[in-house]
């Protein structure tokens, strides 16, 4: 039964919802108008909608190649990340040997080191090795968010039995069939938290890429962004039509799999 | 599988591979630049703690880290006391409380970056346009002092990251037993008191989970700080993750820079193990 007293409550959540969407609700509506428009009046609808300004945008941001880079990079990181972690994770949490401790405390003490810390020297190495390229980027990504995951997965298998690898076994499967066949397929809630939070991050990350692949035709959406937003910074109507361009495909992901995002990273947070 | 296992190391070469490279040898390579008046491409030795002592001496280095401090505090208590609020609205039941979640959560899946250059806009444009219509003079100019430079930038993390800290706040509100609050309600206690005695002791652990990740998530920003003010006007709302990438990057002062990211280093590891002690703390007095 609801409640009476619930209807204040309802109306603050729904008056800082809209205080919420304002900046949407803005960058929206004044993407639509003219320059001149915008300098007369940013709070009131277009009188003429106008798209010119997202033809424009869509054609200088060279919206279908970066979006292409942008997920060429996430999809190829976060695959090799949920690979190799897992597969990391399994072999520390199945050998319970000092090293292992050593090798688990390692990879968590390695989430405290912020990226300026080691961004310097970082670049020189993958300089020197000429691999500050796509390549060279993806094995960053594998670097940087190995321990979360594997953290997140050693978490999850400690709650799959043993027998289940030793039973595998003696009906003759080797160790990477039993991991691949009976194991791997067991983690996949915890697969789909690591992917989301990695896709996240990586898909939004501006800092690595503008150090790593910083070159005409490589650019991801935040690094291009970048770069559009300062060549048009007295331009407001193609900057905002270029940021709402950017946003489109992370808002489509969330509206079709807003349950599984919120939980995946409440799950990351809070463990 | 047992430790000398080849398949042991197998599994887990890929990652430790890619830690070693990535994230190690950097880490330690850095620490020995740091000693050395290294400038990228060469080094005629080490010089000792000289850059160390130069960059307490460093004014723009200081007053990065002090406005970093000052911003950090402030936006971790508007964050969680804005996170905790939304938490305690979204899980009364209301029609709209899912539709209110999606809301509030959405701007942590757009890139810092993005959202920088988004506000940047409502600033300097719509703040603007709206302090003309109602006649607030102090909504023009915003970004364009240090003082809105520094309030621009808590609104936004604020705006970002509550809804982010809320979701933390729900699962452990949600942990808690209907019953435990209809019981308190029928031995007569009212709503503040729920929320006093029996609400709050059982949310405090998320406390510490939900404080130091807002602190450490406000004290490594860079991207807002880029996109939002440049660290402008005049450095004054420069952040330390942008002071040590402009000493790096825009002036090519390497070694100074990767003294100043030990130290940067320093300090989060130092927050990070207070965390961990805080919590171990609470557990055992559980």
């Amino acid at each position: 039964m609801r409640k009476k007293h619930l209807v204040p409550l309802e109306t603050a959540g729904i008056f800082l919802a809209l205080i919420w969407l304002a900046p949407f609700y803005l960058m929206i509506v004044n993407s639509l108008k003219t320059k001149r428009e915008i300098f007369e009046d940013t709070l009131k609808p277009p009188s003429t909608v106008t798209f010119e300004n997202y033809v424009q945008a869509f054609s200088e941001l060279d919206f279908l190649r970066t979006f292409t880079n942008s997920v060429l990079i996430t999809v190829l990181s976060v695959v090799i990340i949920v690979i190799f972690s897992s597969m990391a994770a399994y072999a520390l949490s199945r050998v319970k040997s000092r090293l292992s401790t050593i090798i688990f405390f390692v990879f968590v003490a390695a989430m405290l080191i912020p990226f300026q810390s080691v961004m310097i020297p970082l670049v020189t190495i993958f300089g020197k090795f000429e691999m500050l390229n796509r390549g060279g980027l993806i094995f960053m990504y594998l670097g940087f968010g190995a321990s979360l995951s594997i953290f997140l997965y050693h978490g999850a298998l400690s709650s799959i039995p043993k027998s289940l690898d030793e039973a595998a076994t003696i009906d003759g499967a080797n160790k990477f069939q039993v991991f691949w066949y009976i194991i791997f397929p067991m983690l996949k809630p915890i697969t789909v938290t690591v992917a989301i939070l990695n896709t996240i991050w990586i898909w939004n990350d501006y800092l690595l890429p503008s150090l790593v692949i910083n070159q005409k035709g490589m650019e991801t959406i935040p690094l291009k962004m970048f770069f559009f937003f300062g060549e048009y910074t007295k331009q407001w109507h193609l900057a905002l039509a270029g940021l709402t361009l950017a946003i489109i495909p992370v808002i489509i992901l969330y509206f079709f799999a807003q349950k599984e995002i919120i939980k995946g990273v409440s799950e990351g947070a809070v463990k | 599988m047992r430790k000398r296992d080849l398949s042991y190391w197998l599994f887990l070469m890929p990652v430790l591979a890619a830690l070693l490279l990535v994230v190690i040898a950097p880490l330690l390579l850095g620490i020995y630049y740091s000693f050395t008046d290294w400038n990228g491409i060469q080094t005629k030795g080490f010089i000792g703690f000289d850059n160390y002592i130069a960059l307490f001496q460093d004014e723009r280095f200081v007053d990065s880290l002090w406005f970093t401090v000052k911003f950090s505090i402030v936006s971790v208590i508007l964050i969680n006391l804005i996170g905790l609020s939304l938490a305690l609205i979204v899980t009364a039941k209301l029609k709209t409380n899912k539709a209110l979640r999606t809301i509030f959560f959405m701007p942590n899946l757009i890139g810092g970056l993005i959202l920088g250059f988004i506000w940047q806009f409502i600033f300097t444009k719509a703040f603007a346009g709206f302090g003309s219509i109602v006649g607030i003079e102090s909504l023009q100019g915003w970004l364009s002092t240090p003082g809105t430079g520094f309030w621009g930038l808590v609104i936004l993390m604020s705006w970002q990251m509550s809804g982010y800290i809320m979701v933390i706040y729900i699962a452990y509100l949600e942990g808690i037993s209907k019953e435990l609050i209809e019981a308190a309600e029928i031995d007569g206690a009212n709503a503040l008191q729920r929320f006093r005695h029996v609400v709050f002791p059982l949310v405090a652990p998320a406390f510490t989970v939900s404080m130091f990740l807002t602190l450490s998530n406000t004290f490594k920003l860079y991207d807002q700080n880029l996109s939002l003010t440049g660290g402008g006007p005049y450095n004054s709302t420069q952040m330390v993750a942008m002071e040590i990438f402009n000493t790096a990057f825009g002036r090519y002062d390497m070694a100074y820079a990767q003294a100043k990211a030990v130290i940067f280093f320093l300090i989060v590891a130092v927050i990070a193990l207070l965390q961990v002690y805080l919590s171990k703390k609470r557990e055992v007095e559980m």
